[in-house]
């Protein structure tokens, strides 16, 4: 972006926008917003501590664990159901009402399912991710080329090579832009779900912060989170882009 | 039903005895309450190229998925080298109107994807895709994508693919029709040289007149409303012809002149 002239260094709104956020802070008007120089020092202090590195990791394995299961299941259903005209009339209703429903209040009813513990905080972040991936590798196989498709079947490919040779490649520009929501809303469904399933991870930290009026804490663990979560979702459009030479011509 | 009548365009003198590659019989398609094809019944012999020509809607391309096993006929039946058609098979390969490359895959890998589907190894079905690469002129473009060629060359890479699984049957579904004029007429050469060099049989679809005399040792014209044959010329004399010359030859043109005047009313 070009300003009177100027061309703007890209992340220039970031800084605008930390720089208010010290002048709020300096000015003392809420608790609730510690000045950002405050925080990234709380930051620094904090980010090396045992109770955060142990946060840390069992949030990502809970993430990790909830996108992989996202993905896993929710890419095959979106092909299936891109390809087969009644199982996209069997599942699209739930799709749609799951993608648009407030999970949140569901979380109550996985942790009478399926207990407090890791298993529950999975299913929820899974549950948050995977229907945007569902539907958007369904939308990707719905708009392949019909002669795509009758060339692997013309040159004798099974139902099984079609696939994995042709409707997931073909599909795979729609896939990662799926996924790539998918992960943004799997951050959302892991802290909802260490905050309400069990107290640990990141959410035990936000709950201990918020609690003990440690503002310059919270903000400095949700900064980490930001980070974690943009930067996966930066690799993803990195990967989108890496597709995109093909996504025009199919 | 009224068979097709068999129009020697030139002298009827003895036609060599041809077996068939491909035989249609009483083929009919109907989707829904539109008849696609009605009863059709045609020969294709092995060794030749046959056209199907007609106005659009005439059930050409139709017919050509059918006998690829793309799609099923309603009733009736396809025999490829004697044998009942059931699907797609190694004997036939196809060639698309839009190419149909996958453009993840680079042109080496394309060339060879039938070989992959068979379970080729990969050093001999990149060895074969790239003896076919240099066939149909696109040496040293094998590790190019599609996207990177040109219209032409992409249906070079299209050809190759059909070339390097080596079935008995080409089918071709209008290929130079999304093709600039001057690549189609390169085209059209190229084919004619495949047609006497390949020992394969090959079966084009097209919707220029021009085209299928220039290139046909037999030409189906197919008529819509019920889609049906109407007659079958074989152009004999005209392959014998220097192709140079073939474009002002007054038998090509009287040909084309006729086949125009058959299918003038047809066209809306």
């Amino acid at each position: 972006m070009t300003l009177f002239g100027y061309r703007l260094p890209a992340m220039s709104s970031l800084l605008l926008w930390a720089l208010v956020w010290e002048i709020v802070g300096q000015l003392d008007l809420t608790f609730f917003v510690p000045p950002l120089s405050e925080v990234m020092v709380t930051l620094t202090s904090v980010i090396g501590t045992s109770p955060f590195l142990k946060a840390l990791s069992e949030t990502a394995q809970a993430f990790a664990a909830g996108v992989f299961f996202a993905v896993v299941i929710g890419i095959p259903v979106g092909i299936l159901m891109g390809k087969s005209r009644l199982i996209d009339e069997l599942l699209l209703p739930w799709v749609n009402m799951f993608l648009s429903a407030p999970l949140t209040a569901l979380v109550p009813v996985l942790m009478v399912l399926f207990g407090f513990g890791m298993k529950s905080i999975i299913i929820t972040t899974t549950l948050f991710a995977i229907w945007i991936i569902i539907l958007n590798t369904r939308a990707g196989v719905l708009q392949i080329n019909r002669s795509l498709v009758e060339m692997a079947h013309s040159y004798g490919a099974s139902p099984l090579q079609a696939f994995y040779k042709i409707y997931f490649w073909a599909a795979l520009p729609e896939i990662l832009g799926g996924v790539r929501i998918g992960v943004i809303r799997a951050v959302k469904g892991v802290i909802i779900g260490q905050l309400l399933i069990s107290i640990v991870g990141f959410g035990a930290l936000f709950e201990l912060y918020a609690n003990n009026f440690l503002m310059a804490h919270f903000w400095a663990v949700l900064i980490v989170l930001f980070a974690l979560a943009f930067s996966v979702s930066e690799f993803l459009a990195y990967l989108e882009r890496r597709v995109s030479y093909y996504a025009a011509s199919r | 039903m009224v068979m097709p009548q068999i129009k020697e365009a030139v002298d009827t003198a003895a036609l060599p005895e041809t077996d068939n590659a491909v035989v249609a019989r009483s083929v009919s398609k109907t989707y829904g309450d539109v008849e696609a094809l009605k009863n059709l019944t045609l020969e294709f012999p092995r060794g030749q190229l046959t056209s199907l020509l007609g106005p659009s809607g005439c059930g050409k391309t139709t017919l050509l998925k059918i006998i690829a096993g793309l799609l099923k006929p309603t009733s009736g039946e396809i025999e490829v080298n004697g044998k009942p058609v059931t699907g797609p098979g190694p004997d036939r390969a196809f060639v698309f109107q839009d190419f149909a490359l996958m453009p993840w895959a680079t042109v080496l890998r394309n060339v060879a994807f039938g070989l992959e589907l068979r379970g080729v190894a990969r050093s001999e079905r990149e060895a074969i895709a790239e003896k076919y690469i240099a066939d149909v002129g696109l040496k040293g473009f094998e590790n190019s994508y599609p996207h990177q060629l040109s219209g032409g060359m992409r249906q070079r890479v299209g050809l190759a693919r059909a070339l390097s699984v080596d079935a008995d049957v080409l089918l071709m579904d209008e290929p130079f029709s999304a093709v600039d004029e001057q690549t189609r007429r390169k085209f059209q050469e190229d084919l004619l040289n495949l047609v006497q060099h390949e020992n394969k049989t090959f079966i084009f679809v097209t919707h220029s007149i021009e085209e299928a005399v220039y290139v046909s040792d037999q030409i189906a014209i197919l008529l819509p409303r019920p889609s049906r044959v109407s007659e079958i010329i074989r152009p004999t004399d005209l392959r014998h012809k220097n192709t140079d010359t073939l474009r002002r030859d007054p038998e090509y043109l009287d040909i084309v002149d006729s086949i125009w005047a058959s299918l003038r009313s047809y066209v809306e």
